[in-house]
């Protein structure tokens, strides 16, 4: 059942399944993006957590910050943990074994959701094996990637998420180094390729464009990967008042170009058509150098002997933004 | 509703269909698996069952056994039966989770066929996958045959599942030489079986939208160890339902198991400790040595863990001298049995001389030439009353002898 939301206040006075109060950083983009997602549907949730700040802030016995029945299993197992639990709900659904009051919601119409959050790290590395396995077999659930390009968790080690000049821990900016020499790997493209019926990329600023695409998610079969922009101010090192603002400048500038594929399957994972749309056209697209300005990890770029990797990365962008525009014109 | 599948009296099964059977029997939920060698045909013949409408719940092939494990593990914790089957590399892939299944306190079934650890790489039967998992939290169960692999696999579910329990079980079946041998194997029929190992009842199940839980959390310094310490003392406190749904399968079945299994131990002087199919041999090899006038013995575990040390000393007490055989590469110290004896016998204040032998590694036969060479070599010890060998021994090596201590 789609929740109707009529406006941000309301949606803000949402009855709470991801309470506050946790251990998350002053700041933390994880926290709004978790609440907008939880509280984008009424229906029953289920949720699974990689190992990441995400858990150990949230579950720290013998409190927990969860409303909604919630697994941590490890590191690398979050997809195939909501994957089975997924597919557990149906085998006793089948069997008529679904405990009482959830079996009653079902009557009702009011299916539970089964969602995954993982870090970077969980989803691009350690855990891409899980994902992509339970992606291929089509179970029902999303999987959502808290994307803060970074191992946040373990003291900002670089990820294949973390993006070119970016200084990590393992990836820092020295005398003969301007910080991480690869761009990061397209993992939304990766998880259509999949055949994934839906893939999209939000970000927690621009919350009515990620809760109707966490709807639309919820409305379909299948596995839906939603990768999320998570702005990290203990790794960014941005101010934590400045999450949103850096999040904008993000989006604005077309480094996280706000974007959905759809792919028309059935469900022997056989797909009939492709369609990429993007959800948001910034009026003015900002210079790269505005978003990497506003992020003390990139300051080192702004060396004289570093700025060409801050024209490389406006190209990287505008020919991601390029292609982006292509697909979407040609309906693919 | 699953088809009922006709069976006879005795059928003819190897291990791994032995403890399929037992599997499809159990009615488990959710069995997520990837194969590996000696034990995929267990899955092999799962999915047939599911193919043939013999199987109700879901059959999930997972891309590795990490997930496998992982996906029992939330497969349980939303209510649901689950179970796998795994050898060697496969088991080592999920050891994490391992952990995380007992520490969740999930009451998984594992049939586990074991295989040599590479390197080198060998796809044949020794221990050393059951001793990487000894330590896991796990109640440990161990046959010899496929009958017993079967029988085994049923109670695992009934085990595990008893709410003064709740902890994943392992059974263990040694690779090829039980897996693969054919032999004749008494079933009950389906609705015996059923009825046997009971309705899965979960506590705290994810699925529960009334009462929404935390699976898996985060402790610190201040209740980790809490919690490992109960897990401990629920585990050591199993032998009671252990004890309870053995007499109950006896009286089914007239099929009778203990913590400990011996043989002719009554009278022995000199005794082999193995586990696995080498315990039959040494039966064999036992019976040849009392037709020299040697009262000769075996022992061994039923169940590995909890350790039945009290059981173990009892076994054990009054024999002159004893072999335990590890078929295991022990890593730079004594075999892990023989340890592991050896400090049950301390405890005791009594111990036989005691001689340790490694054996079988990869799938190399032993012999009952082998066997009775080692009791020989006891006999030997007890008349003189004092150790003649090395402490650890190789047996059936190739090139010069090997030994230590």
């Amino acid at each position: 059942m789609t929740k109707k939301i009529k406006n941000l206040k309301e949606f803000s006075l949402s009855n709470d399944r991801y309470e506050g109060g946790n251990l998350m950083c002053p700041g933390c983009s994880h926290n709004i993006i978790v609440r907008e997602v939880l509280n984008a549907t009424n229906d029953p949730v289920i949720v699974a957590t990689a190992t990441g700040c995400l858990e150990v802030c949230t579950a720290v016995y013998p409190r927990t910050s969860w409303d909604v029945s919630w697994i941590h299993i490890g590191f690398e197992n979050a997809a195939v943990a909501i994957a089975t639990a997924s597919a557990a709900y149906e085998v006793l659904k089948r069997k008529g074994r679904l405990p009482e009051a959830t079996q009653k919601m079902v009557d009702e119409g009011r299916e539970p959701k089964f969602v995954a959050f993982a870090g970077d790290g969980g989803t691009f590395d350690i855990g891409f094996q899980s994902l992509s396995g339970a992606f291929e077999r089509g179970h029902n659930f999303m999987y959502v990637c808290l994307d803060n390009e970074v191992y946040a968790n373990t003291g900002g080690q670089r990820s294949s998420s973390t993006p070119i000049g970016a200084a990590t821990t393992t990836s820092p900016a020295g005398k003969v180094s301007y910080g991480e020499k690869m761009m990061k790997k397209s993992m939304i493209e990766i998880m259509a390729d999949h055949g994934a019926p839906y893939v999209a990329q939000v970000s927690p600023s621009k919350w009515k464009d990620l809760v109707k695409k966490v709807q639309k998610g919820f409305e379909v079969k299948g596995p839906v990967y939603i990768n999320a922009q998570s702005a990290c101010t203990t790794e960014w090192k941005h101010a934590p008042e400045d999450t949103i603002e850096v999040s904008d400048l993000g989006v604005d500038s077309c480094v996280w170009p706000l974007y959905e594929i759809i792919n028309e399957r059935d469900e022997h994972g056989i797909i009939y058509s492709t369609k990429l749309n993007i959800t948001y056209r910034p009026k003015n697209k900002i210079p790269v150098e505005e978003y990497l300005a506003a992020q003390p990890r990139f300051r080192h770029l702004f060396k004289p002997e570093n700025r060409h990797i801050i024209d490389l990365w406006q190209k990287a962008v505008d020919a991601r933004w390029e292609y982006l525009q292509k697909r979407e014109e040609a309906g693919v | 509703m699953a088809k009922k599948y006709e069976l006879n009296e005795v059928e003819v099964w190897d291990g791994n269909m032995a403890a399929a059977q037992a599997l499809r029997q159990a009615q488990v939920d959710v069995v997520a698996a990837y194969p590996i060698t000696p034990s995929t045909p267990i899955v092999q013949n799962y999915s047939q069952f599911l193919a043939d409408g013999y199987v109700d719940g879901d059959f999930i092939m997972v891309e590795s056994e990490h997930s496998a494990m992982s996906g029992c593990v939330a497969a349980s914790a939303s209510g649901a039966r689950a179970a796998t089957a795994t050898s060697s590399q496969g088991f080592a892939l999920m050891v994490e989770v391992l952990y995380q299944a007992s520490g969740m306190r999930l009451p998984i079934v594992l049939t586990v066929v074991n295989r040599a650890l590479a390197a080198p790489l060998n796809v044949n039967g020794d221990h050393s996958d059951m001793y990487l998992g000894r330590d896991a939290g796990w109640i440990n169960l161990c046959s010899y045959n496929p009958q017993e692999a079967y029988d085994l696999t049923l109670m695992a579910f009934k085990i595990g599942e008893d709410l003064d329990v709740r902890l994943p079980v392992m059974v263990h079946q040694d690779g090829f030489l039980c897996s693969h041998t054919a032999q004749n194997v008494k079933p009950l029929q389906d609705e015996v079986a059923i009825e046997f190992v009971g309705e899965y009842k979960p506590v705290n199940t994810m699925l529960d939208v009334s009462n929404p839980v935390t699976h898996g959390v985060q402790t610190e310094e201040d209740w980790h160890f809490e919690h490992k310490a109960r897990q401990h003392n629920d585990l050591m406190n199993s032998p009671k339902v252990i004890k309870r749904v053995f007499e109950e399968f006896k009286a089914l079945t007239g099929r009778e198991y203990d913590f400990v299994y011996k043989y002719k131990m009554d009278d022995a002087e000199v005794a082999i400790f193995a586990l696995g199919t080498t315990v039959e041999s040494a039966e064999v090899a036992a019976d040849r040595m009392r037709e020299k006038g040697i009262k000769a013995g075996v022992v061994s575990l039923r169940v590995l863990r909890p350790f039945p040390f009290e059981q173990i000393q009892e076994a054990l007490s009054g024999i002159k001298a004893l072999a335990v055989m590890d078929r295991s590469a022990p890593g730079g110290t004594l075999g892990a049995m023989f340890n592991e004896l050896s400090a049950a016998m301390l405890a005791k204040g009594e111990s036989p001389i005691m001689l340790n032998y490694i054996y079988g590694l990869g799938g190399r036969d032993t012999t009952i030439d082998h066997l009775t060479e080692i009791f020989a070599q006891l006999d030997e010890c007890a008349k003189a009353g004092e150790r003649k060998y090395p402490l650890q021994q190789f047996i059936g090596l190739r090139g010069p002898k090997l030994s230590f201590y």
